[in-house]
Parts: structure tokens; C-alpha cells; sequence
């Protein structure tokens, strides 16, 4: 932030004529209105989740939160079903997107020469210009019956959390190269160099010295990776099993419901519930859980960048 | 007697010779993998784009225009985007005039005129804890907020399930992504420039506008069309705000603000719902639909990425 210019020019001192001064208060005014427009969002998203799900749980039988599944027509609310879908779809697309998206940060920041960099960084930065619904459609289309089907031969729904995780996985490959390789590049060229002074080759300065020294924004990159995977809806909602229920299950060659695919599907109301008591309001109580899941993920990774600013002043 | 000096020992050669002529087969396996995850990554890009563009040739072939111009249908031969183009764009068009105005506003405070308080460090820390805040969350906040508290303003007919409450909540979404890459442009103008400003008395919101905006502007500019490109194919806020999934019907002769108060899908909720529809036809309607959305926002970002290229400057 801009704090550390700001008390040593103070301008104010030298403003000159009243008119000039007012005119000077009143923007910053504006200006800073605007600032705190973000944190009135802030509140509101808490408001409107805690008020919601908080209201909603007083009007649902509490045991109705732990059963054999996903079922909110028939007052089924098994939160775990979807916590262990979210859990599925996310590992997978982790699985995914970790070593593609860290590859692809190390081989940039580490080997390739700035004419390869200029012409395979838009790639990246293409495939995060891809809407989440494509990428959807992609896993349906292709993925599932391409890839999963012709894999595992025993299963042939035309849903399966495979194909969703693989999917949210590619997506996250660029959020995880962007935020890795802007760690890599905050390490120091002098440790690199002193490495080579000692004659060390190119990979193992890249894997013993440039890795470790970035090693809390790589972990970063991974948690940021995990929250936007956890939180990612189109693909899942496409892909997963759009049914609006789900038993209980760990098989990822299943379809199901994820957290987020749940809630698109009691707000498109694919499950004829739209608006309807019980099962409609359970969306606010998903999502408040959402949420908070996303938000400590965000917090963490934030922890870990900070320690990489810190460390390399 | 001279020996026979290579004239320009290449970099390899010297690497060969320091290594006791050895040749490092490792890392260069270890530098060919590394490659091909980047590889990986174009490969799944062209395979996307391909199998994209082989399914909606032949509709938008056939139809040519057509597809572009019909409202939606119950018969995927007639089936159009037209109401799901012009609804992104008039979505995209309030991110336009809402979020970046207030975006870049919030950015200019916080860059140039706060202070290191713990307020502002708190607003500083909010934003980007905002920025990882699901899409689909945003989308509760504005079924909560737009459509149902507010829903005499964004729609007293359509239940609130308007163009203002889908364009609200965008706009609330886009707007931490917006601030976040302002303040960065912002951050990259050097002070050198602020203290010229300065030296012959300008004021502080003389020194931004006079100065810093000018110099900061390709790299706003530049996170403006990202950051609409991110607006227009969003979907999954819509669905909770209320984006017609099924059949919509728009009546002619409304005003500006009834059509806006009116009941609205997009792009990207169109190509949602036919991806659910079963049939071959319909999967091909969706390729086509996703073409259309790919060429826009395809477009548009490397528009970004070649003035990105263009107006980079190094201090």
C-alpha cells in the first residue's frame, strides 16, 4: 500500500487556495467512500449467510443433518455427503492442477528464455480466460466418456466426479503456475548465482536452491488452488450429476453433489423444490459452510505469501 | 603455433567443458518434463477449442446468422443466443458503470491517500479476501440482498429476478478484482514521478489525475478487459439471481428501466441449461453457443495481452 510515500510528501502545507482545498477534501472523500464500499460487501455476505442459515437451522430437525444422503425433497440434509463430493472434486482437480500448474511456474521462472516465455505464458493465461461453464460442457462431453469411460470400463454413468475433478483441475492450473512463479521470481538472483559459483547444474539450482527458497508461495499456490476448487460451481454442477441428490458415497467414478453443485441445484430448482420451504433454505446453510471453508483457505495461503515478502527483503 | 580456438565458444560448449565433458542427461530429462507440463496444458487448450469448434461448424454453418438473431426455443433447430448475447452484454454494461468506476476509486484511495493505519491495512486484507470469496457465494449475497430485500427497486413484477439484480451482483463481484489490479498499476508508477508533481505544488488529487493516472492507465485499462471478460462468463452467481434457464420470453415496446426490471438470461446461463438438455441436437445448439462465448472472450483477451505487450513499460 501507498504508506510509505504517504507521510513523507504531505502536499497539504502548500494547497494554497481555499477553493483548491475544498475541492482537494471532497475527492478524497469520494475516494475513500468507494474504499470502504468493499468491506460493507464483507458485512453483508456475512449477514446475509449467518441470518439465513441461522434461520434455517431452527426450523429443521437437527437429525435430519447426518443420514444416508443428499436428499433436501425428502428432508435428507446429510451435510457430510457433499462435504466428502466437495473432498473428492477437489483432491482430484489438485491432483491435477499441482503438478501441472508447478511444472509449468518452475519451467518458466527457471529454463525458459524470454522468447519462450513470451509465447507459452499467453497459454496459460488463455486457459484462464475460460469460463468455468466450457469447461464444463468439456467434461461432459469429452473427459467423461473420452477419458473416464474408456479407462474404467466397469462404470458408465454419464456423470462421475472424475471428470468433474479433472476438469476443475484444469482450471485451477493457471491460478496455481501464476501465484507459484511470482514466488519464484521473488527469490534473489544472488542465491541462484552463489549455487552456480559452486558449480551446481541448472535443475538442482532449480529444485535444491530456487524451490525452497519460494517454498511458502508454492504452498500458497496450492492452498489458493484447493479454495478455488472447493468453491468452483459450473463444472461440477454440469458434470458431477445434476440431479439434485445424491447417497452418500467416496467412489469417485460416481456422480453426486458437491456443496456448490447443491446449491445451483436448489436455486434452479432441478429438483422442483424452487422456493419452497425446508429444502430451499438449506442452500444458505451450504453455502454459509462454503464460506467458511474458502475463507480459512484464503487466510492461510495469505499467511504463507506474507512469509515469502518477508523473507526475501 | 597457435591452437585452434573455437572463434565463440557457444554457452553449451563451456558448460561441457566445466563439466569434464559430461553431459547432464538428467536435467535435461528433468527440464523436458517440466516442459511438457506446460505442453500438457496447450494440449488440453487445443482439444477444448477443437472439439468445440468440429460440433458447432455445422449448426452454425447451416444457420449462419440465424443462430446469432432467434430467441430462445423449445425446438433446438430454432433455438438462438440472440437474448443471451444482448443479456451478457447489458450485465457486462453495469460491471462497466459500476464496478470499475467504484473500483478504481477504492484503488486510488488506498494506493495513494491512505495512510498504513489498521484500518486501512484491514481494507487492504478484506479486498483480497474478497477476490477468493466463490462466485457462487456472491450469488447468495444477491439472492439475500438484490432479489429478495431490495426487490421493489430491482424488479416489483419479476420477483426480483431482473437484469439490475444480475448486473448488481456482478458488479459486487468483479469489483475486488478490479481494486486489486488497479492498485497494482498504480503501485508500478515510481514516486519519482508523484515527487515532479509535487515539486511545483500540485495537490494530491492534481498529482493523480495529472500524473499518476496517465502513467497507470494501460496496466487499468489492461485489468478493466480482463476483469469484464471474467463478467461475461460468469454463471454460476446468475443462477442463484435469478437467469432465466428455461424459455424466455421478452416483450417488445418496455422502457429502459421495465426492460431492465424485466426478467433476463446470458450467454453463459443459455449454454447451461442446453448442456442439460438431452439429444444430439441440442449438444451440438451448445457448441455453437459456446463458440459464440469462446470468439468474444478469446477476443477480448488478447486484446488485453497484445496492449498488455504493447504499453509495458520498464522504470
Amino acid at each position: 500500500m501507498g504508506g510509505g510515500r504517504g507521510l513523507s510528501h504531505q502536499p497539504d502545507l502548500f494547497a494554497g487556495s481555499p477553493g483548491r482545498r475544498r475541492k482537494e477534501r471532497a475527492v478524497r472523500a469520494l475516494l475513500s467512500s468507494a474504499a470502504f464500499v468493499s468491506l460493507a460487501v464483507s458485512v453483508a455476505i456475512v449477514l446475509a449467510l449467518f441470518g439465513q442459515a441461522v434461520s434455517w437451522l431452527t426450523r429443521v430437525d437437527l437429525g435430519e443433518l447426518w443420514g444416508d444422503g443428499w436428499f433436501p425433497r425428502q428432508g435428507g440434509f446429510d451435510v457430510l455427503t457433499l462435504v466428502l463430493g466437495t473432498l473428492l472434486v477437489a483432491g482430484i482437480a489438485m491432483l491435477v492442477a499441482a503438478p501441472l500448474g508447478l511444472g509449468a511456474a518452475i519451467y518458466l521462472s527457471e529454463f525458459a528464455t524470454p522468447r519462450v516465455r513470451r509465447v507459452l505464458k499467453p497459454v496459460l493465461e488463455t486457459l484462464a480466460g475460460i469460463p468455468s461453464v466450457v469447461l464444463g460442457y468439456f467434461a461432459l462431453t469429452v473427459i467423461q466418456p473420452e477419458l473416464v469411460q474408456r479407462l474404467f470400463t466397469t462404470r458408465t454413468g454419464a456423470f462421475s466426479f472424475l471428470a468433474a475433478g479433472i476438469a476443475v483441475g484444469i482450471l485451477t492450473v493457471p491460478l496455481v503456475a501464476s501465484v507459484a512463479e511470482d514466488a519464484l521470481f521473488a527469490v534473489p538472483g544472488a542465491l541462484r548465482e552463489a549455487a552456480y559459483g559452486i558449480g551446481a547444474r541448472r535443475a538442482t539450482v532449480a529444485i535444491r536452491v530456487a524451490f525452497p527458497a519460494a517454498i511458502s508461495g508454492i504452498v500458497a499456490s496450492l492452498i489458493l488452488g484447493l479454495s478455488r476448487a472447493v468453491g468452483e460451481t459450473m463444472v461440477v454442477a454440469i458434470a458431477a450429476g445434476a440431479t439434485g441428490q445424491a447417497l452418500r458415497t467416496f467412489n469417485p467414478l460416481d456422480g453426486g453433489q458437491t456443496m456448490t453443485g447443491a446449491i445451483s441445484s436448489l436455486a434452479i430448482g432441478s429438483d422442483q423444490v424452487k422456493g419452497s420451504g425446508l429444502a430451499f433454505g438449506s442452500l444458505y446453510f451450504i453455502g454459509l459452510v462454503l464460506f467458511v471453508v474458502t475463507f480459512a483457505l484464503n487466510v492461510a495461503s495469505e499467511r504463507f505469501v506474507r512469509r515469502v515478502r518477508g523473507a526475501h527483503r | 603455433m597457435t591452437r585452434a580456438v573455437p572463434l565463440a565458444p557457444t554457452r553449451g560448449t563451456i558448460d561441457l567443458v566445466l563439466r569434464g565433458r559430461r553431459h547432464d542427461v538428467r536435467g535435461r530429462l528433468f527440464q523436458a518434463a517440466l516442459l511438457l507440463t506446460l505442453l500438457a496444458s496447450l494440449g488440453v487448450l487445443l482439444v477444448l477449442l477443437w472439439t468445440t469448434w468440429s460440433e458447432a461448424a455445422p449448426v452454425l454453418a447451416e444457420r449462419g446468422l440465424d443462430f446469432v438473431t432467434s430467441d430462445t426455443s423449445s425446438l433446438s433447430s430454432r433455438a438462438g443466443v440472440h437474448q443471451g448475447l444482448i443479456g451478457s452484454l447489458i450485465l457486462v454494461a453495469f460491471v462497466a458503470v459500476i464496478a470499475i468506476p467504484l473500483g478504481v476509486a477504492a484503488a486510488i484511495y488506498l494506493q495513494e491517500y491512505a495512510h498504513d493505519t489498521r484500518v486501512n491495512r484491514l481494507l487492504i486484507t478484506n479486498i483480497r479476501n474478497l477476490a477468493g470469496v466463490p462466485s457462487i457465494v456472491y450469488g447468495i449475497l444477491g439472492l439475500v440482498v438484490f432479489v429478495q430485500a431490495m426487490r421493489g427497486v430491482t424488479g416489483p413484477d419479476s420477483y426480483g429476478r431482473s437484469f439490475i439484480s444480475g448486473g448488481l451482483t456482478l458488479s459486487v463481484l468483479v469489483m475486488p478484482i478490479v481494486i486489486l489490479i488497479s492498485m497494482e498499476a498504480l503501485r508500478a508508477v515510481p514516486s519519482s514521478i508523484r515527487e515532479a508533481a509535487y515539486g511545483v505544488g500540485a495537490t494530491r488529487w492534481e498529482v493523480v489525475r495529472s500524473h499518476v493516472l496517465p502513467y497507470a492507465a494501460p496496466g487499468i485499462f489492461t485489468g478493466m478487459i480482463l476483469a469484464l471478460a471474467r463478467a461475461f462468463g460468469e454463471t454460476a452467481p446468475l443462477l442463484l439471481v435469478g437467469a432465466v434457464t428455461g424459455y424466455l420470453n421478452t416483450p417488445g415496446g418496455r422502457g429502459l428501466f421495465e426492460t431492465l426490471q424485466g426478467q433476463y438470461t446470458s450467454l453463459p446461463t443459455l449454454i447451461f441449461s442446453w448442456a442439460r438438455q438431452p439429444g444430439e441436437d441440442w449438444r451440438a445448439n451448445t457448441a455453437a453457443a459456446i463458440a459464440v462465448l469462446l470468439v468474444a472472450i478469446l477476443a477480448v483477451n488478447a486484446l488485453a495481452i497484445v496492449l498488455r505487450n504493447r504499453y509495458e513499460r520498464k522504470w
